[in-house]
């Protein structure tokens, strides 16, 4: 789960880490409201959960109230990468002298927390790692100790932080790993971490992604969730339970098994159609599931046909064919359904679904074929 | 021979008392998987499916001198359960749990280092040794005894390709799937090395998907120290950038970690790799 800018940095100050002063608006006026009350020069900044904000015009800077309240009104409504500006964030703007990376992340290989640093801040890691690797500092974090000073003074002194703000920086360091634990982050970032003219530290921006397996045990951070940045279908798979990613393809596909959907996708673009999502639809495929899934499938209008690819292991087939069933009775599709059962009880399942009219088939190659036929036909 | 589990496994069951618990250790049971306790705090000395129950993984394992444990505890008691069984002594620990936080697996993992435990999974299907034992979801009745060692990320994709392989007649020697997470106890590598080493595996395929470099560090080993041919496939060529494929570590994260990057580096040491799932079978049975 993405937060907001706001969310990630309000959650940094509660770990000690320094922001600028600032608030949220919904309207031009409350910016204008907020300008005021700063006293100072301020940034406008949208709230949406996408990069290149800045780029596409939804940062600016207001020097007084009422260019806060006029700013506020043209980045509020505006359209970033097909997300609607809901809100911006008002802060007090910083004497920006320098700008630093500092960002953590779970590294896989390692298996370690690692943090990285950069003397490069203010733009995207990864194209500071694709140019100048040399410029990033990483180290990685024991989970039984830890971030230790020591670890923090040596990106201090990779990054050229003066000794005088070393004490501040390791306190930023530490907090950030606290703050990336103890909310069960994937990604925590601030980016940049300003130095200002009066040689303050101060996060500027903030990102954080949250380990969405983890959120059961923070109800407070569930509840920033932003349901308006969230496409619709994908709102109703969570809360079926369903993985889904929307494609851009025409051919909608219901699988069991994360795998197994994976290969679905790529074995319709192998025959030389386009997937229209990624839907796993888990164990045991109960006709509500079903019934959901092929809702959320058929909710994309660029959807030609669906192609049902089930491995029935514990899972039997005849039970899957009639959730199938169930669901076409309810939802009642407009486009042709291939369906390909195998495994367990898999004549059983491919009779019932042959008396509903679904076109069958029994490998995945030939069931890729058929999905990629029937969609071109229409 | 075959690798992980075997006709000498004895089996505890970490959650046998529940719904997922019960079903699953009924299904191995009648796969002839020799099943020696189960455990459920509190639930002492119950038995369930004949199974003796005990409070504590010590407990079943001093009774019962059991070698393996599985667990279906829930998210959020996977991580003490995996623990427990660690510090029991259990010398394989098989995790089918989906949804373990990743902070979580990372303190797990590096205690388990230092233990003599070996973890695979979590959210996996298990482990499963055709005609000898099966710890694990999959089902029982696709596989078949024979020459072929199996490792992969994914289920429902694993169980396609042994069911295709048993069709065409071809055995598995032992399939394992490591699981979909970030942090998972064993990985591409473990198991290749001790397919390498088992007499009976005659051949392996590697089931890949997006996200991570695990696939690139498998290629490197299989160039360094495989004999054993070795045929591949990897899902998600068509997954776009930046979002989670369903498994918590199938995601193309800062551009890496592509299905283009894993074919490549698979394909550079020599190793086959499958256009689509259906095409495994019958690249083994050419090159067996």
């Amino acid at each position: 789960m993405k937060l907001h800018e706001y969310q990630a940095k309000r959650i940094f100050a509660r770990y000690g880490v320094p922001i600028p002063a600032g608030e949220v608006a919904n309207t031009a006026a409350q910016a204008r409201e907020i300008a005021q009350r700063l006293g100072k020069p301020a940034v406008i900044k949208s709230q949406v959960l996408v990069g290149g904000r800045g780029k596409a015009g939804g940062i600016k800077v207001a020097k007084t109230p009422d260019e806060a309240e006029t700013l506020a009104d043209q980045i509020l409504g505006m359209e970033i990468k097909g997300l609607k500006v809901k809100r911006v964030l008002v802060d007090e703007a910083a004497d920006i002298q320098d700008e630093i990376y500092l960002g953590m992340i779970v590294d896989r290989e390692r298996r370690r927390v690692a943090m990285m640093a950069s003397s490069e801040g203010g733009v995207d890691i990864e194209e500071v790692a694709a140019t100048h690797p040399d410029a990033i500092k990483t180290i990685y974090i024991d989970p039984f100790l830890g971030i230790k000073p020591y670890q923090a003074i040596a990106v201090a002194s990779a990054l050229g932080i003066p000794p005088d703000q070393t004490r501040a920086f390791t306190k930023i360091a530490t907090g950030l790993y606290r703050a990336f634990i103890e909310s069960d982050a994937d990604l925590a970032e601030i980016n940049p971490l300003a130095v200002t003219g009066g040689g303050q530290l101060l996060a500027v921006d903030g990102k954080m992604v949250l380990d969405d397996n983890a959120l059961f045990r923070h109800p407070d951070l569930e509840e920033m969730r932003d349901l308006a940045e969230e496409a619709p279908a994908e709102t109703e798979a969570r809360i079926n339970g369903l993985s889904y990613v929307k494609l851009d393809g025409e051919i909608g596909c219901m699988v069991n098994g994360a795998g197994l959907a994976m290969a679905t996708m790529d074995i319709v673009k192998h025959f030389g159609g386009s997937p229209a999502n990624f839907l796993d639809i888990g164990g045991g495929a109960k006709s509500d599931k079903v019934a959901a899934a092929l809702r959320i499938i058929l909710s994309d209008p660029n959807v030609k046909a669906v192609l049902f690819n089930i491995f029935g292991g514990i899972t039997r087939c005849d039970e899957v064919a009639r959730g199938i069933l169930v669901a076409l009775e309810e939802v009642k599709p407009a486009v042709p359904m291939v369906a390909r059962l195998v495994g367990t009880n898999e004549a059983e399942g491919r009779a019932i679904l042959a008396e509903a009219q679904m076109i069958t088939a029994t490998t995945l190659a030939d069931a890729a074929q058929k999905a990629v036929a029937a969609a071109k036909a229409r | 021979m075959s690798i992980l589990v075997n006709k000498d496994t004895r089996l505890i069951v970490q959650g046998l008392t529940g719904r997922e618990g019960k079903f699953h250790a009924e299904q191995m049971i009648a796969y002839g998987t020799h099943i020696v306790a189960g455990v459920t705090p509190g639930k002492g000395g119950e038995s369930v499916l004949d199974v003796p129950i005990f409070n504590t993984v010590a407990e079943a394992v001093s009774a019962t001198a059991a070698n393996v444990s599985i667990i279906y505890v829930p998210a959020r008691f996977a991580p003490d359960a995996i623990l427990e069984a660690a510090d029991a002594g259990v010398a394989l620990v098989v995790c089918i749990t989906e949804g373990v936080p990743v902070i979580d697996m990372i303190t797990v993992r590096a205690y388990i280092d230092t233990t003599s435990t070996r973890l695979v999974g979590p959210n996996c299907p298990g482990v499963i040794t055709p005609g000898e034992a099966k710890v694990g979801i999959m089902p029982g009745h696709i596989h078949m005894p024979g020459p072929v060692g199996i490792v992969s990320r994914s289920g429902t994709l694993t169980y396609e390709a042994v069911a295709a392989l048993s069709e065409i007649g071809i055995g598995q020697s032992t399939v394992v799937g490591i699981g979909g997470d970030p942090v998972i106890g064993t990985k591409f590598i473990d198991v290749l090395e001790m397919f390498e080493r088992d007499v009976e595996t005659k051949h392996v395929v590697m089931i890949g998907e997006i996200g991570g470099n695990d696939e690139e560090r498998a290629a490197e080993f299989i160039r360094q120290h495989m004999k054993t041919p070795v045929t591949g496939f990897i899902a998600g060529q068509t997954a776009p950038p930046g979002k989670r494929m369903g498994h918590a570590g199938a995601i193309i994260s800062g551009g890496q970690g592509t299905a283009a990057e894993k074919i490549k580096a698979l394909e550079a040491v020599g190793v086959p790799v499958a256009h689509h799932p259906g095409e495994i079978a019958e690249m083994v049975a050419r090159r067996l």
